[in-house]
């Protein structure tokens, strides 16, 4: 059909077997069954019942949880894709996707694998290697010297043609010791010798290396596309400047600012640089942008499909797993660059499960509540997810993806700014409150991002929590609600009075009292229910008359409120003692205040008293006490290793150890009890 | 046969087309004068009754509560709300008991709390001593309170929950609460039988409980006691030292620990008020009762799991806005208005099926349901005539034979007088009707929602006939008769006194006879003199009656009767 290939060499696909898991993998079956193409998912134990498992026509189990027992199992997939007669493999991104090793075993047992060939995994997985071929392919890349003549002379030549701003690294150097930035040439002697000084102190090394030194950089990606016929494309470029932990969080197609000529350039940049390493399928190949004067240099290429490739697959109308799907069987690409068009803007927001106010420390445990927003043609929830499902210890901590596509940057950003607020999730720690922050910031919305944004304007993204009175009086109105809820279906119908006369009192209004937690503030939180009226007051103040109504009855509690003639309409969950409010700006928890007989109580039952207990799941990495020890308040008892992080469970009063809850290596539940202390004569109370 | 088929489906599609005949049409002329009058006039003694309660509800005061609550005591309300399960409405009795009863002597709600609410899914009587009411000791009133909620667990088979913060008798009014048959001794006299006719008996102790009330916790079935707060002894420290010289501080002689520990007088041993309450919600939860067992099932499961919206057991609201009874009834009880129009607007979709309605007009009854529950009602439009009492006694004959409960909205002058009524039997015909309430034996609800005046009070059920349940409309008035009428017979009597003697008798002197007995039975025929003195379970808003019947039918079903044998019914 396609005159201008002079050797076809299409070989039909209709099954594919998906070495992935989460949202890529659903993501990829979604567009085979579009396709009719059968799907094989693979799956770890803990996600025999996940997502993907279920909605792939076939699945195998791949092995254990750990990753490398399972996910990065290459012959066990290769096996699994014989087995089940699939022609090709798509790897998703991460695990496999990268290995040059599982790229030849498919080549070698006949499998499509579906990526570039190993070759080019390979050129551009070595950073000296890949600098070299795109020098010669006209790519720029960032000038360095990381040479053995350690000279003033050598390295001051080298500086020249380096250029300046440069800056000198210890070779040895971390943490941004034995690290100086020389502004001038002027400057590269003192600036040399001070590191050198430096790094000798903190290392036992002098040897540094030069590089430029881009005071605001950009990271701006492009996505590009080849074929197995030598052609490709560029589907023009995203911005993922904006991260955390090195790890992006937000993104955008196109990224603002660059003039048509210079996405041109990144774009033709970006082809040059697949060609030179006879790249096929879809990659990405990272810039660094000077903020300051638009320069840009070749960082690395992403041999993979990417996290964020949907923002590009929004503005240019693509889908980009069909590409791969039909560039894999041989098929030419299906658009020629010049077809490849650009409409409108785009946004990607990652949510993860992690706390952002506590250092983006990665979390996981069961989305007791999940609710998102309504998907469309402008809105994509990409996740692999479901209520009730686990974020896993095991793998990535990201929860979903959330895309938006608007006419323009504002639209778009209003759109992904009020989706954010409708995406609702209980369970865990979520970054939904910092991305909404992030994305409503000044300076965000100027599109004034580098990749130092959070680090730059932490405090203004940080602000301290300030919770409203309103939003108190909506709390407790999702708990006289609730109640409401409890009380009518204890009851049959309306059929019992005790049900429908719902808190009644006679003569006059009965008062409730709830004492609210946030941030480790109380508020006193009174409630006024008389017959249907409601009147809140906070804190002891003044009596405020409230409308309100129970939107949608069932499980989800959504309330309608006119607080202070303004009508708000907002989601609430309750579970056990937690309350959430998920409202425009996002989210609030609040924490009813237990009994004191409670805490007088976990005194002696609960962490705190006899016992210390894993504060999240995760894996028994070190034991340092056994039965019998005697500990002092605040001894490390044992490490637990969660989301590859390490928890120290420390000792919270002196005692003696009397067992262990599980022997190194263990995988431990969230509340899992891991050291139980011996039993004291309780003083006073019983 | 075929005309027989035919006939069949005619009267049934006859039945389908029917279905609303049984709908009280009251449509009221909201825009008349008589209306906004009324309406006004109610709404201002309602208004007074939630300010007389506000009143009251502050118990022994802003100082007494402060003291209280310093050290970290809960208050009697705010107990009861903890004890009971979350939306439970609270059914409380007497609120108002001891109003203006004691001159000075200010003692809101007797100084004792009492009521019905539910507690893990099943009704309780609730008794809470309010300590900031005079230390929470028994006046004649409050005896009067404690027994009367007893008797209120008794006949409807309710488990007690009593919530002790007492300092004992009112030793200046000892004669008044210590000796007698009901006074303070028969509330353990009623505990031990209570417990043995199986209606659990729960002791909180949250206070004192000195003396005579020791016996609370003691003769309960199962007891707790809150650390440093409650005390149980026969006698304290004062007394003890007095009759033994023996020195010892109120906590060692009769606090939790001793009686946790040593004495074994109480059974669980609770850390503060919060804590004693939930400790009495799991004594509740294992009763072992149908209810509590369905309220623990249902905790196992979560709400999500159950049916949230059963249409299928959905009943009807009534029709008709109850706060129309505002304007429909009024507080001039000269006024007559038609029963039907409350009714309409108190049952499950004003229905209303009546029975003998063209015989004997002045009494209505009639079936109708109560929250899905069938329930008799009668209800006076006037005086009672013999057919109207003959007819009463008829269909409260057919409640009980069908074991339905009567509701009865008391309106009554009384019983007709006359040569006439006299002659047509009327003395034995209101016996039967008498007799008939007396006997039957099914829960009866009473609500005086106007005059309820002589044998009338006692042919529609009033308090010596024993309803599980009674209530007065703010606007009501309770007395052997009129004031005006018991005025102008004792006029009456002076005057034939002075003509035996031949003496003259003036206007003004008739006057000054009538003026203090209209007064006094103006006074003594009000609603908050009543209930004052327990002549009653509280005042209600009539807007509220609807929920208030709907409570006490509930609570009361809990002992539905059984079989009725009548007295003799004089022909």
């Amino acid at each position: 059909c396609l005159a201008t290939q002079a050797t076809p060499k299409v070989q039909p696909i209709n099954k594919i077997v998906i070495s992935n898991r989460g949202e890529i993998a659903c993501r990829v079956i979604r567009t085979a069954r579009k396709l009719g193409v059968r799907t094989v998912a693979v799956y770890s134990d803990p996600d025999e019942h996940s997502l993907h498992t279920e909605m792939a026509d076939e699945a195998y189990r791949v092995g254990e949880a750990a990753s490398n027992s399972s996910y990065l199992r290459g012959e066990r997939i290769l096996e699994i894709a014989k087995r089940s007669g699939a022609q090709a493999i798509h790897p998703g991104y991460g695990f496999l996707s990268e290995s040059v090793e599982f790229a030849e075993l498919c080549q070698k047992e006949g499998v499509i694998f579906m990526g570039p060939p190993s070759s080019a995994i390979r050129d551009m997985g070595i950073k000296s290697t890949s600098k070299a071929i795109m020098a010669a392919a006209g790519v720029p890349i960032i000038n360095g010297y990381h040479g053995d003549d350690q000279s003033d002379e050598c390295l001051q030549a080298e500086a020249k043609i380096i250029g300046f701003p440069l800056m000198i690294k210890a070779v040895r150097g971390g943490g941004g010791k034995g690290m100086r930035i020389a502004e001038k040439p002027e400057d590269f002697l003192g600036a040399l010798n001070s590191a050198r000084t430096e790094s000798l102190k903190s290392f036992g090394d002098s040897s540094v290396l030069l590089e430029r030194y881009v005071r605001s950089p950009r990271h701006v990606e492009v996505q590009v596309f080849a074929d197995q016929y030598g052609d490709a494309v560029y589907l023009w470029e995203r911005d993922c400047s904006v991260q955390r932990r090195h790890q992006k969080i937000i993104e955008e197609a196109p990224a603002p600012g660059l003039s048509e000529e210079l996405r041109r350039e990144l774009g033709e940049a970006a082809v040059r640089a697949a060609k030179a390493v006879g790249y096929v399928g879809a990659g990405t190949v990272e810039f660094i942008l000077d903020k300051e004067d638009l320069s840009f240099h070749f960082m690395e290429m992403n041999t993979r499909l990417q996290v964020e490739h949907p923002i590009s697959e929004m503005i240019t109308g693509t889908d980009l797993v069909e590409w791969q799907i039909r560039v894999a069987a041989g098929e030419p690409l299906p658009l020629t660059q010049s077809q490849i068009l650009r409409r409108g803007h785009a946004f990607e927001a990652r949510i993860y499960a992690e706390n952002p106010r506590g250092g983006f420390l990665p979390g996981a445990g069961p989305l007791r509540y999940l609710s998102t927003p309504e998907p469309s043609a402008d809105v994509r929830v990409e996740t692999g997810v479901r209520e009730g499902d686990e974020v896993s210890v095991h793998y990535d901590p990201m929860i979903a993806k959330l895309v938006v596509w608007g006419e323009n940057r504002t639209q778009a950003l209003n759109s992904l700014i009020a989706r954010l607020g409708e995406y609702h999730i209980f369970g865990l720690d979520t970054n939904i409150n910092f991305l909404i922050d992030l994305a409503s910031h000044q300076e965000f919305q100027l599109a004034n991002v580098h990749t130092g944004f959070i680090d730059e304007h932490f405090d203004t993204l940080f602000p301290p929590i300030v919770v409203k009175e309103q939003q108190l009086s909506q709390a407790a109105l999702a708990l006289i609600f609730n109640e409401l809820q409890a009380a009518s279906s204890n009851a049959s119908g309306n059929q019992d009075p005790f049900a429908a006369a719902t808190n009644m009192r006679l003569n006059y209004a009965l008062i409730r009292r709830y004492n609210l937690k946030t941030n480790d503030k109380v508020y006193a939180v009174e409630v006024k229910y008389d017959a249907g009226d409601i009147e809140i007051r906070v804190d002891g103040g003044a009596w405020q008359v409230i409308k309100a109504e129970r939107v949608e009855q069932g499980k989800r509690l959504k309330i309608r409120a006119n607080i202070d003639n303004n009508i708000s309409t907002y989601n609430a969950n309750i579970d056990g003692a937690n309350l959430t409010l998920f409202l425009e700006n996002g989210k609030l928890d609040l924490e009813l205040v237990q009994p004191k007989f409670l805490s007088a109580q976990s005194d002696q039952l609960g962490s705190g008293g006899s016992r210390v207990i894993a504060p999240m799941p995760g894996v028994l990495e070190k034991l340092l006490v056994k039965p019998g020890d005697k500990v002092k308040k605040g001894d490390s008892l044992a490490v637990l290793i969660a989301m590859k992080m390490e928890h120290i469970l420390k000792a919270p009063k002196d005692a003696t150890i009397k067992s262990v809850g599980g022997a190194e290596g263990d995988n431990l539940a969230k509340g899992a009890a891991v050291i139980t202390f011996v039993d004291e004569e309780p003083k006073e109370d019983m | 046969r075929h005309s027989v088929a035919s006939q069949l489906r005619r009267s049934q599609t006859r039945l389908i087309h029917v279905g609303d005949a049984n709908v009280l049409s009251s449509e009221i002329d909201k825009q008349s004068a008589e209306y906004k009058d009324n309406a006004k006039e109610m709404s201002k003694l309602v208004t007074q009754l939630r300010n007389v309660t506000s009143q009251v509800l502050t118990g022994g005061g802003a100082k007494a509560n402060e003291r209280h609550t310093s050290r970290g005591k809960l208050l009697a309300r705010e107990r009861i709300n903890l004890l009971l399960d979350k939306g439970s409405p609270f059914l409380e009795l007497s609120t108002l008991a001891g109003y203006e009863l004691y001159g000075e002597e200010v003692v809101n709600s007797g100084g004792i709390v009492t009521g019905v609410g539910r507690v893990c899914g099943t009704e309780c009587v609730v008794v809470a001593n309010d300590a900031t009411v005079k230390g929470g000791s028994y006046y004649p009133i409050t005896v009067k309170k404690h027994l009367r909620a007893q008797e209120v667990a008794q006949e409807n088979r309710l488990p007690c929950v009593y919530l002790v913060d007492s300092g004992g008798a009112n030793l200046p009014r000892q004669a008044e609460v210590f000796p007698d048959k009901l006074h303070f001794g028969r509330i353990f006299y009623n505990q031990a039988n209570l417990s043995a006719q199986g209606i659990p008996q729960i002791a909180v102790v949250m206070g004192s409980c000195t003396a005579g009330g020791a016996y609370v916790p003691a003769m309960a079935d199962e007891s707790i006691i809150v650390r440093r707060q409650g005390t149980i002894f026969l006698a304290g420290p004062p007394l003890v030292k007095a009759a033994t010289g023996e020195e010892v501080s109120a906590e060692d002689l009769g606090g939790a620990d001793l009686h946790c520990k040593t004495s074994g007088v109480t059974d669980h041993y609770a850390v503060d008020d919060e804590h004693a309450l939930y400790l009495a919600r799991q004594i509740v939860s294992n009763l072992n009762t149908p209810a509590t067992n369905a309220y623990n099932d249902q905790l196992l499961h979560s709400i999500a799991t159950t049916p949230l919206d059963s249409t299928a057991a959905a009943v009807e609201e009534p029709l008709y806005d109850p706060l129309e009874l505002y304007g429909i009834v009024g507080p001039n009880l000269t006024k007559s208005f038609d029963v039907r129009d409350v009714i309409a607007r108190i049952v499950d979709g004003s229905r209303f099926t009546e029975f003998k309605k063209l015989y004997g007009e002045t009494l209505v009854c009639g079936f109708a349901k109560l929250y899905g529950r069938t329930v008799g009602i009668v209800g006076n439009n006037g005086v009672l005539f013999s057919e109207s009492a003959l007819k009463g006694a008829h269909f409260i004959q057919l409640c009980a034979q069908r074991k339905i409960p009567l509701v009865f909205l008391q309106n009554i002058t009384g019983f007709m007088v006359g040569r006439d009524a006299e002659a047509h039997g009327i003395a034995k015909n209101g016996a039967k009707m008498v007799t008939a309430v007396a006997c039957a034996n099914v829960p009866k609800l009473t609500v005086i929602i106007g005059g309820s005046y002589g044998a009338g009070n006692y042919g529609m059920c009033g308090r010596a006939y024993s309803p599980r349940f009674l209530y007065m409309w703010p606007n009501s008035r309770i007395s052997v008769m009129g004031g005006v009428q018991a005025a102008n017979v004792l006029a009456q009597i002076t005057e034939d006194q002075r003509k035996r003697a031949s003496k003259e008798f003036s206007e003004a002197e008739a006057l000054k006879i009538k003026q203090p007995i209209v007064e006094m039975f103006e006074r003594e025929g009000s609603p908050y003199y009543s209930t004052a003195r327990l002549w009653d379970d509280g005042i209600i808003d009539p807007a509220n009656t609807r929920q208030v019947l709907g409570l006490s039918l509930k609570a009361a079903l809990n002992n539905a009767g059984h079989d009725t044998k009548f007295g003799v019914f004089r022909m």
